[in-house]
């Protein structure tokens, strides 16, 4: 197969030593992260916890002062806060089993549940398993476009597309409920592939946990602050809203800005660690910023390290990166990032461009990387680099 | 209590209370049960007595039985079981724990070297079937060997305590002298209870290795007695083997006392995984443990099979895995496992 990559001067090509040589030394990377996780790790986590549960407590004691303007906000700003870290610095990592390995109760992948809509469950299985496994490959990773965008060229183009930047909006206002249907691939149900009976379970399990989490923020929170009802619910209703928007912006940023790959199941079949790796790095794009910033994001704004070592503890990954990008640099693979103004935009114009049929936006530039996967003879070799086959030595 | 408590979840929810809690105080708990250690106590050498206070959770312990303790080590939480040495006793609100240091013992070292008062372990109600029957039997013969003292001296404190009338007889093996934990308290109880007969034995200065005769000696009424042992293995095997001969194995009861052993060789393969869930057994072939348990024709849950997505988790029971991407064992009993990246090294059980 070939994997193809845009670089500045031509096509790239990685031979099957050097896919397998970088695949080492990630693989050793990993390695000496693992042996060094202790005590800092934990400390780690726990001060996020502390910190995350006193944002939850002081937003939702402020929503008692609901009445005055500036307590309000600080109350919404406080929540929303608590919601944010809850979901990406804590949930997301826990869920993937990053802190396991501390063996405590509570904060392990089979038990944690977070702060939204979805189940853990459910989402272990589309995002850690589906997503994660088959990263940006066509027909199996159902986060490119999330079954409703089309964020990738290579999807087909319908005029239902042309609302495509309404969708998007919609996607990102309501992102927990959008998060939580994931795994029912509601658009696999309309197309007949899948049942009602396919379904019932998880459809049971969202009941319950949205249930439990619309019974806590729209009505006994609002209740116990009696008179001020109404004014604790907006606040509620508030905090949820802030935490979709920059999750969605958070999440759309790690894939869909320019220079970021897909890949087809025939280019992916049978891969190698190597090669796995290779696929991560170009399939995920991080963002640049302050230590802050990495935290309120989930650390997903290192989704490059991520994606590469999705169990290592997220507090590892700036430490991970100048090495990832150091390698990305020796083997000329594009390390993609920029600041959240700039990948934010770059998804937007993606969503509005893909929205328009092709014949008006034009093709992009094929990609010029090659990753070779097996020994192939070097006449292949040249076809390739001349643009004439995009299959080799499969 | 209770109602009061679901409702405070529900302000809480997902997370459960005891999550919140803990950040305030770590004995502040609705639902978990722990423990503060209060005392520490280093009079015997390479042994350790703790006394901890439990939370409120705590319902006691029989006397025999164990408890899991659990402390982090590295930033990781590591599960330990020990038999509390003091007498059981309904208004008893405190757990006494000897533990003795075993060399490469990892959790038992930590403990020897770093026990505090003030500390806070992580603690699971008493559980085993080692324990005295009620009403107490008419004769008690104990015998315990080096750190499996631990559950007969809860036993026998507890009948010391209960002004036990019938005939007791307690043999204790040990080094010397010096490795017996809480002497002094034996010799109290010994001369307190005329009806006890309490002997150490310290095989290696030639007092000589439990046998025959020394049980007659002892406890020549053994065969209407209950008799309760633990020990290392060697003990436990010489008991065994006498009171099979004698048609005496239903009054015996043995607690079993072995340390996680290491097995040495992680490539070969040998022993047998069993999946205790399910009650398969297979023959190790080696392969990881997810593949041997669909050779085996379970159907465990999986997804990615290459160790990152935690779908196909599940708790090593017993024995030794290997993670293939790593290259290192462990062996600590009840741990969740990634099943696809997990070899068995020898005898594995794996719940699923
Ligand atoms: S199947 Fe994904 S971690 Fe084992």
């Amino acid at each position: 197969m070939t994997i193809l990559t845009e670089t500045k001067d031509g096509p790239l090509v990685l031979s099957p030593d050097q896919v397998e040589e970088l695949g080492r030394a990630l693989d050793d990377l990993r390695a000496r992260i693992v042996a060094d996780l202790g005590d800092s790790d934990r400390e780690y986590i726990y001060s996020i916890i502390k910190a995350q549960r006193g944002f939850e407590i002081a937003g939702r004691s402020l929503m008692y002062l609901g009445f005055l303007p500036p307590f309000w906000l600080a109350a919404v700003a406080a929540l929303s806060v608590s919601k944010i870290l809850d979901n990406m610095e804590i949930g997301h990592n826990v869920m993937h089993g990053q802190y396991d390995w501390m063996r405590e109760r509570g904060l392990n992948s089979r038990e944690f549940e977070w702060d939204t809509v979805c189940p853990a469950d459910q989402w272990k299985h589309s995002h850690n398993y589906l997503h994660h496994t088959y990263t940006n490959i066509h027909g199996m990773d159902r986060d490119i476009g999330y079954g409703i965008l089309r964020m990738d060229e290579s999807q087909k183009w319908n005029p239902l597309r042309l609302g495509q930047p309404l969708y998007a909006f919609g996607l990102m206002v309501l992102f927990e409920w959008g998060v939580m249907g994931h795994d029912l691939e509601v658009e696999n149900i309309i197309r007949g592939k899948r049942s009602w009976s396919d379904i019932k379970k998880l459809v049971k399990g969202q009941w319950r946990k949205a249930g439990r989490q619309v019974l806590k923020d729209y009505v006994v929170f609002p209740a116990l602050t009696g008179p001020l009802f109404v004014s604790t619910l907006a606040g509620n209703v508030t905090a949820n809203l802030v935490r979709n928007l920059w999750a969605f912006s958070i999440i759309f940023c790690g894939h869909f800005p320019t220079g970021v790959q897909t890949f087809t199941e025939a280019e992916t079949a049978e891969e190698t660690r190597g090669e796995w790796y290779v696929r991560q790095m170009l399939g995920s794009a991080n963002i640049t910023g302050s230590k802050l910033f990495h935290i309120m994001s989930g650390n997903l704004s290192h989704q490059i390290e991520h994606h590469l070592f999705p169990d290592l503890p997220a507090n590892r990954y700036p430490q991970l990166a100048p090495e990832v990008r150091e390698l990305c640099e020796k083997y000329g693979l594009p390390y993609n990032t920029g600041s959240l103004g700039q990948q934010v935009g770059s998804v937007w114009m993606k969503i509005f461009k893909l929205a328009l049929p092709p014949f008006l936006v034009g093709k992009e530039s094929t990609p010029g990387v090659i990753v070779m996967r097996q020994q192939v003879v070097s006449s292949d070799l040249q076809a390739v680099a001349s643009g004439n086959t995009t299959e080799v030595g499969v | 209590m209770v109602g009061l408590i679901d409702l405070v979840q529900t302000l809480t929810t997902p997370h459960p209370l005891d999550r919140y809690l803990e950040l305030v105080r770590p004995t502040l708990t609705a639902r978990e049960l722990r423990a503060e250690i209060t005392h520490v106590r280093r009079s015997v050498p390479g042994s350790v007595t703790l006394t901890l206070r439990p939370t409120r959770q705590w319902r006691g312990h029989a006397a025999g039985q164990y408890v899991q303790i659990g402390v982090v080590i590295d930033g990781i939480r590591h599960i330990r079981c020990y038999s509390p040495v003091n007498p059981e006793g309904r208004r008893d609100r405190h757990i006494q724990l000897t533990v003795k240091a075993h060399p490469g013992g990892l959790v038992s070292q930590y403990l020897y070297r770093n026990a505090v008062p003030g500390m806070v372990v992580s603690l699971e109600p008493a559980a085993g079937v080692f324990r005295l029957p009620e009403p107490r039997p008419e004769r008690v013969l104990l015998i315990s060997g080096g750190s499996g003292i631990t559950p007969v001296l809860s036993m026998l404190r507890t009948l010391a305590e209960e002004g036990y009338p019938g005939e007791l007889a307690f043999l204790h093996y040990a080094k010397s002298p010096e490795a017996v934990p809480h002497r002094a308290e034996l010799e109290v109880i010994a001369q307190a209870n005329k009806n006890f007969r309490i002997e150490m034995r310290h095989p290696g200065d030639g007092s000589g290795y439990f046998d025959y005769d020394q049980l007659e000696r002892v406890a020549p009424w053994f065969a209407d007695g209950e008799t309760y042992v633990c020990g290392p293995q060697g003990l436990m095997a010489a008991v065994r083997k006498i009171f099979e001969a004698e048609q005496l194995s239903d009054r015996l009861h043995a607690e079993e006392f072995t340390l996680a052993t290491t097995p040495v060789d992680a490539d070969e393969a040998f022993g047998t995984v069993s999946f205790s869930a399910s009650g398969k057994n297979a023959e190790n072939n080696g392969a990881v443990l997810l593949e041997q348990a669909e050779a085996a024709g379970l159907t465990p849950e999986y997804g990615c099979r290459m160790g990152i997505c935690f779908s196909c988790t599940a708790v090593r029971r017993t024995g030794c895995t290997r993670n293939v991407r790593t290259g290192e064992t462990n062996s600590d009993p009840d741990q969740p496992i990634q099943l696809c990246i997990n070899a068995p090294v020898g005898d594995v059980e794996i719940d699923i």
